[in-house]
């Protein structure tokens, strides 16, 4: 049997945005989750008053050395501060994290409105758009794209944003599709509702619920993305610190100072996790037409 | 479902066909002239560059260049590397597609072995401490880099424990680290998925009826629900093949092994656009054909969605 939740009477008509972030409350998880990231923006915006050193200065004859009470995190490879350069790798992973899931999200639900709204040779043309965005493994597009534009922080976010709006696209396209045979759409439509009205007042607002869920879930794999590219020495170039970068040279020196991959790899995790986290949090609260299999733990 | 076999394949020509193009189109946007990079600071004549050029047909035009590119590729002739002269890229790729093959075949096996059970038996037992377990790993298993999953199996397995090989491929025991990777990451997934599509289905009015009409539990489960809720993460499992050999270039790069995703990262960085150009196509086209694979046999599995 499955457990049925006890509907919450709501005595007066409440807003939207109160009634979801209500809902929101309810998922723990979801709350954790937004505090780090509450915590994290804190964090890329003003590392330069939070960290304690520069992440580049270089600490002479400090090369690997172990945590201490003025350096919690120990030293690089090379002798910087280890705590100063994974606060300033947040900044990196939440300008691209948010800027490139920004760019995919308009770019998508532009496209996948358009495509599904219209139908037709419009909507095959479009689609065979977003299949072969899709065929082309995400990794291999990104590496050599990078390779081939130059890599650096820029690059990274043009090129992951333009890269990853096919799976907002499709979601977008399918929605709208059924939407638009919907009663209340044809109701509008019948009351002479013209096609710019009915999408932006009957259609769009429909589909946002299930896209914000999607990029709040995507911007984690994204996050994982600029850190594999930077890994492979094809994201943000150096000294500029990320938490990719500094897992590269974590590997490169793993058997001499294995301490060096530990920190930019926990902040990866929290940071994808506390995304994934929110991302359940705003299905449970926006999207309730799949919330049963997400209410968990 | 012929109309529907057909008009696939359509689909899938074109995208093969657009993919090709973007390829193409992709490795012309790098800055400066392979034949440049090849000769370096080597003393050489105009008359020999110009030479090189028409042997590599650099002198052409564009389109001719596309087009020779891509009836060389179509019959199985993927070229020469620019840097490893002599070698063929064919040969390069066969051999470290090879270990690349190895590596996710195992993985996926595991994994498949690992989720389909986890995910139903976490389904049926919802709110258990057992789901608990399972969804707790499973969002672990999903947020964790799985590059940094291997650089800390390489520090306890290879630093600290001294059982297995950090890089490399000495002996079998090179495998068992970046497979446990893998396998990590993927049943993370598809358990989720299974337990998801399992609960979605524990829910249906049919399965409903099969209780009211008396069957025991198991029955009903393992035929009504498992069976319609396999499904979707077959479909997933399809899509997931069609990965397989270019879903691992970040493990390949933290293990040193001699896989596609390592060969891939070489040529890149040493401009080797022969191989990378034929990397990249071979890789989509997998892709596109393994999507295809699965939604037709999906289409056949299941009519609604031939009817689209």
């Amino acid at each position: 049997m499955t457990q049925r939740e006890t509907a919450i009477p709501e005595p007066y008509r409440r807003s939207e945005f109160s009634r979801a972030w209500r809902r929101f409350k309810r998922y723990r998880p979801g709350l954790f989750g937004m505090f780090f990231i509450l915590a994290l923006i804190v964090l890329a915006t003003i590392p330069d008053l939070l960290s304690p050193h520069s992440h580049t200065q270089i600490f002479r004859g400090m090369r690997g050395a172990p945590p201490s009470w003025s350096h919690p995190l120990g030293f690089d490879h090379i002798g910087r501060d280890m705590l100063s350069r994974t606060i300033w790798g947040s900044r990196v992973a939440l300008i691209v994290g948010l800027l490139a899931t920004g760019i995919s999200v308009v770019v998508g639900v532009a496209v996948g409105a358009t495509s599904g709204y219209l139908g037709g040779r419009v909507d095959a043309a479009l689609s065979r758009v977003v299949d072969t965005l899709m065929a082309f493994p995400i990794l291999v597009l990104l590496i050599t794209l990078s390779a081939v534009l130059g890599p650096s922080l820029v690059t990274v976010v043009v090129i992951i944003g333009l890269t990853g709006w096919a799976q907002y696209a499709r979601v977008v396209r399918a929605d709208v599709l059924s939407l638009r045979e919907r009663e209340y759409t044809l109701a509008a439509r019948a009351a002479g509702a013209g096609d710019a009205r009915i999408i932006f007042r009957h259609i769009l607002p429909n589909v946002m619920g299930p896209v914000i869920v999607l990029a709040s879930l995507g911007i984690g794999g994204i996050i994982i993305l600029e850190s594999a590219l930077s890994f492979l020495g094809l994201g943000v170039q150096p000294p500029t610190a990320s938490w990719g970068g500094m897992l590269s040279d974590g590997r490169a020196f793993i058997l001499i100072y294995p301490q060096i991959a530990i920190a930019p790899g926990v902040m990866i995790s929290l940071t994808v996790l506390a995304f994934n986290l929110l991302g359940d949090g705003l299905r449970d609260a926006l999207d309730p037409r799949q919330k049963d299999a997400s209410l968990d733990g | 479902m012929l109309r529907y076999l057909a008009s696939r394949l359509m689909q899938g020509a074109i995208v093969i066909l657009l993919v090709s193009v973007g390829t193409f189109s992709m490795m012309h946007l790098i800055p400066g002239d392979p034949v440049d990079l090849m000769v370096g600071e080597a003393q050489i004549t105009q008359e020999q560059l110009d030479l090189i050029r028409k042997k590599w047909g650099f002198d052409r035009p564009i389109h001719e260049q596309y087009l020779a590119w891509i009836g060389n590729m179509a019959r199985g002739d993927f070229g020469q590397s620019v840097v490893r002269t002599g070698v063929p890229v064919r040969v390069m790729i066969g051999e470290a597609a090879v270990v690349t093959a190895k590596l996710n075949l195992l993985a996926f096996f595991i994994s498949i072995a690992l989720a389909l059970p986890f995910g139903i038996a976490a389904a049926v037992r919802r709110y258990s401490g057992f789901d608990y377990a399972v969804m707790v790993s499973s969002t672990l298993g999903l947020a964790l880099p799985n590059f940094w999953i291997g650089l800390m199996l390489i520090v306890l397995f290879s630093l600290l424990l001294g059982w297995l090989p950090p890089f490399g491929l000495p002996s079998w025991k090179g495998y068992v680290l970046p497979v446990a990777v893998i396998v990590a990451n993927q049943t993370a997934l598809l358990a989720r998925m299974m337990r998801a599509s399992t609960i979605e289905g524990i829910g249906e009015d049919y399965v409903r009826t099969a209780r009211a009409k008396g069957l025991a539990e198991g029955v009903v489960v393992s035929r009504h629900v498992v069976r319609n809720a396999l499904l979707p993460v077959i479909t997933v499992i399809g899509y997931r093949i069609a990965f397989l050999l270019s879903g691992t270039i970040v493990i390949e790069n933290v293990f040193a092994l001699p896989g596609l995703g390592q060969l891939f990262i070489e040529s890149v960085n040493r401009v080797d656009y022969q191989v990378v150009q034929a990397i990249v196509l071979l890789l989509s086209v997998l892709v596109v054909l393994g999507n295809l694979i699965t939604d037709l046999v999906y289409g056949y599995v299941d009519p609604r969605i031939r009817i689209g």
